[in-house]
């Protein structure tokens, strides 16, 4: 596949390296800005653009310090990640008192047996638990709680946040199971490919947006999407993952057209959630990460690309 | 006060269960929390709600802030007995006026005249119904007569009936929020039916505009 690629340890301490390097890039250009153009003064989008590099770092910390615990830290990681992302998807949902139930069930099983089922590498189980199992069981429930008020409404909207917080979610981890010849032990770097290039994709569209951004994608979901943005984002951070073919079982144009999926699926999994929060009334979905908004702003990219990027890796790469 | 260690480490731990599940955040309308003798009303939709008020106070104020609750219901155990007295040093009032003699509305006067600060739920009861608030009742009306010198702060509690609706025993994780006014001031000369439809309205003015929108879709 790609013989000359350097080995885990030493990738993923360059890797991180980059990142701390743009982190500190960001935080200095960040610095310099608030001293020239706002002469230290308050100033809601520096100031915004800071808090948001704050959290980038906490944001790294925390997946660095989940790769220096390997399988388990990272199954962890994104297993908490569902939660907080699942119930600011409920909290923002419209349901009755006749849903208890079923939300319980959400919360305190499907959750925990998606990702133990992940844990224990049951592709054939963890692939099918929510979309089946899961979505049959849970209008039982809540038709157990005998309230039929807008009852497929309140079913559906529980059975999406399973999908999209812990089914979806939880594909970024199953990148670990998949058994790719010439690549063994060093899945953690799919992970790290994926995050970057959709995290990436995100920061990019958000720097070449307000830089030149003008014309409006839509405005009805997202006001600050740009044709600028969007287009410059998504070229520079197809770039990017080309970029990073050496962590990658990929070739170069391999790792540039799963990249460019990546970037696509994620800018389409953030208008569908902005779609949502329009319809709810809100601009976040909470506010867990200062700058952000909450959990689910951070990850809607990610939820839409990690399934088809662990599919595309799957069909084309798992003999 | 000096409540002995366990009742102070059942208290934290309360507090940081609360926290786990439901994430809570406190706002402030009017700059933030103060040690000024304060009665917080608040809406009422679950055993949770002065849990609530009481994490997202200053740990310095609670310890002088007590909830108002039902003595039937806290009465009823060991346990609850431990929670409600020795916890949160809840002041127990008959809802039942089978008790002639004691006015709950003297109980708390008396309560703030001793220089506490409390947390109570005007609508009386636990609201299980579709509408957002049930009517006040005048006990409000009486304590701001009664005790002028105290703030009122109105209370909105979001959320906290998903997470644990009347006659559920398992919480779920669902974020809440508990939204702080703005004091409300009884004004002289003002009647009874006039300030609980202001202070009514205080507290519908904190919920959050998408529960807004649901209940006019609702109608």
């Amino acid at each position: 596949m790609n013989p000359s690629s350097p080995d885990f340890s030493d990738a993923t301490l360059m890797l991180f390296g980059g990142v701390g390097g743009v982190l500190i890039f960001a935080s200095t250009v960040a610095a310099i800005l608030k001293w020239r153009v706002a002469g230290n003064a308050p100033h809601s989008v520096i100031d915004n653009l800071t808090a948001r590099i704050n959290a980038w770092w906490i944001m790294v910390a925390v997946i660095g310090l989940s790769f220096v615990f390997g399988k388990g830290g990272v199954v962890t990681l994104f297993y908490f990640l569902s939660f907080f992302a699942l119930r600011e998807f409920i909290t923002l949902a419209y349901t009755r008192r006749g849903d208890h139930g079923a939300i319980a069930l959400a919360f305190f099983v499907a959750l925990p047996v998606q990702y133990w089922l992940l844990w224990t590498e049951w592709y054939g189980m963890y692939s099918i638990f929510i979309p089946v199992y899961a979505f049959l069981v849970l209008p039982i429930f809540s038709a157990f709680g005998g309230d039929t008020t807008r009852f497929l409404e309140r079913t559906a909207k529980v059975q999406w946040g399973l999908m999209v917080c812990v089914y979806c979610v939880s594909h970024v981890p199953a990148l670990l199971t998949l058994q790719i010849p010439g690549f063994e032990g060093r899945n953690l770097l799919l992970i790290a490919f994926l995050v970057i290039v959709v995290q990436g994709s995100d920061v990019l569209q958000y720097v070449w947006g307000k830089l030149f951004g003008k014309r409006k994608v839509a405005p009805e979901l997202s006001p600050s999407k740009t044709m600028e943005g969007l287009v410059g984002g998504v070229a520079s951070a197809t770039a990017l993952g080309a970029s990073l073919y050496w962590i990658t079982p990929f070739t170069p144009s391999q790792a540039a057209a799963l990249a460019f999926v990546i970037c696509v699926m994620g800018f389409l999994g953030g208008l569908v959630m902005s779609a949502i929060k329009r319809d709810r009334g809100v601009k976040d979905w909470g506010m867990m990460i200062e700058g952000h908004g909450g959990m689910l702003d951070r990850l809607d990219s990610v939820v839409f690309a990690a399934p088809i990027f662990f599919h595309c890796v799957r069909y084309w790469w798992v003999p | 006060m000096s409540a002995r260690w366990p009742a102070r480490l059942t208290g934290l731990l309360i507090v940081h269960f609360a926290r786990l599940l439901t994430g809570v955040r406190a706002t402030w309308r009017a700059g933030g929390a103060r040690a000024t003798q304060t009665l917080y009303f608040a809406n009422h939709t679950s055993h949770g709600d002065f849990v609530l008020v009481w994490t997202t106070l200053p740990p310095d104020l609670r310890a002088t802030t007590r909830p108002v609750a039902a003595a039937d219901y806290w009465r009823a155990s060991a346990l609850r007995r431990f929670i409600g007295q020795q916890v949160f040093r809840a002041l127990l009032i008959e809802r039942e006026r089978l008790h002639k003699g004691i006015d709950p509305i003297a109980q708390m006067a008396d309560a703030l005249r001793g220089g506490d600060s409390l947390i109570m739920f005007p609508e009386g009861t636990r609201n299980a119904t579709d509408a957002p608030l049930l009517p006040l009742k005048s006990g409000l009306f009486h304590l701001a007569r009664q005790c002028p010198e105290v703030r009122l702060v109105p209370v909105w509690i979001e959320n906290l009936r998903r997470v644990l609706p009347k006659g559920s025993f398992l919480p779920v994780p669902l974020a809440c929020v508990v939204h702080y006014g703005e004091p409300l001031a009884l004004a002289a000369g003002e009647g009874k039916s006039d300030f609980l439809e202001r202070a009514r309205a205080a507290l519908m003015a904190l919920r959050p505009d998408y529960d807004n929108d649901y209940n006019h879709e609702q109608r």
